[in-house]
């Protein structure tokens, strides 16, 4: 590998990256406006966006501690959120596990969904990358969108605080969580997960400490796993 | 929220270490094992798993209203739910959500 492949991959990296900005610059905005509504200060609400760089499991985490949810089961369920971060992880493997530790630890720390989908299709495209090449153009495609994760979380947390109750901010946190469950119904089995989510969190909502939507995440897995089994083996699963 | 500082700071610190350790979990630790299929299929569907039980009870009965399930609320879920479904575009559903919630909530209280 040479420095100047690599570097060419880092820049294609950027400018794939870029289109993401419309997604994570009011999203993360999104999120330092409800973190400072549901009454963190400033520094928590960017502790959320800096150590955690992950949405859905940001608006979870603060969702559960306005609910006064017990530590454990706070921390339970943010993670919950980022367990398909797993297989992510998995999936970059065969591309980049054979880089240094070091770019590992920094890649791991970097790893969301956009470049995660960006990095996957590059790799596909270009099997002649060399792994310091991957490595770049993967680090390339957070770029663009990290520091606005952060910055826009600080704008966010800025303004929050200045917004009134008459304009229902609280009702921002279920529709983010709406807009991003809905794209992700995608086939038979994502519905079935999700209707059978919300069907056993209703009914174990009486279990004490929200153990109920662990419950009902742990049963809703199970469904959509076994759905897609089943139609896999009548052949209709691509 | 009853969290004081210290124990807001242990979640939001156990949060990243853990959401680090996911991501680090198989590129960083576990090398070129590879995960049992049983194991993808199930991480799959963390997201839609978790996100609708959560989103339920705050739609259904919302804490703003002490409860009361709330005509406004309701719609601008059921926008951003449809809107996302079809168009699979994070952004367009939230302002069809956003847009529908204010319309709605200035429309009832005209109404009123």
């Amino acid at each position: 590998m040479t420095s100047t492949t690599s570097k060419s991959a880092y820049w294609r990296g950027i400018r794939n990256g870029l289109p993401f900005l419309f997604v994570a610059i009011p999203f993360a905005t999104l999120f330092g406006v409800v973190a400072t509504e549901a009454g963190f200060n400033i520094l928590e609400t960017m502790g959320f966006s800096v150590l955690i760089i992950g949405g859905a499991a940001q608006f979870a985490a603060v969702q559960q501690m306005v609910d006064n949810s017990p530590t454990l089961i706070v921390i339970a369920i943010a993670l919950a959120v980022n367990l398909r971060m797993a297989m992510y992880s998995a999936a970059l493997v065969p591309y980049l596990g054979s880089a240094p530790l070091w770019q590992r630890v920094l890649l791991s720390y970097v790893l969301f969904d956009q470049n995660y989908a960006l990095s996957v299709l590059e790799y596909e495209k270009r099997p002649e990358m060399s792994v310091g090449e991957k490595v770049a153009f993967f680090v390339g495609a957070a770029t663009p969108i990290i520091p606005a994760w952060y910055g826009m979380t600080l704008v966010g947390a800025l303004v929050g605080s200045q917004i009134p109750p008459e304009y229902a901010l609280d009702f921002a946190l279920p529709i983010t969580f709406l807009s991003i469950l809905a794209p992700a119904i995608r086939t038979l089995a994502h519905l079935l997960a999700a209707v059978v989510s919300v069907t056993a969190a209703l009914i174990f909502a009486f279990l004490p400490f929200n153990l109920g939507l662990l419950v009902a995440a742990v049963l809703a897995m199970i469904t959509g796993a076994q759905t897609e089994l089943w139609l896999e083996r009548r052949g209709k699963w691509t | 929220m009853d969290m004081n500082s210290s124990e807001t700071w242990i979640v939001i610190v156990a949060i990243g270490i853990g959401s680090f350790l996911i991501r680090f979990s198989f590129v960083g630790l576990i090398g070129d094992r590879k995960l049992p299929d049983w194991v993808l299929r199930h991480l799959r569907y963390t997201p839609v798993a978790v996100i609708p039980g959560m989103v339920a009870p705050l739609v259904l009965w919302p804490p703003a209203t002490g409860g009361e399930p709330d005509l406004a609320r309701l719609l601008a879920a059921g926008a951003a739910l449809t809107i996302g479904y079809v168009t699979k575009n994070v952004l367009a559903s939230i302002f069809a959500g956003v847009g529908t919630l204010y319309l709605a909530l200035y429309t009832l209280n005209i109404l009123g």
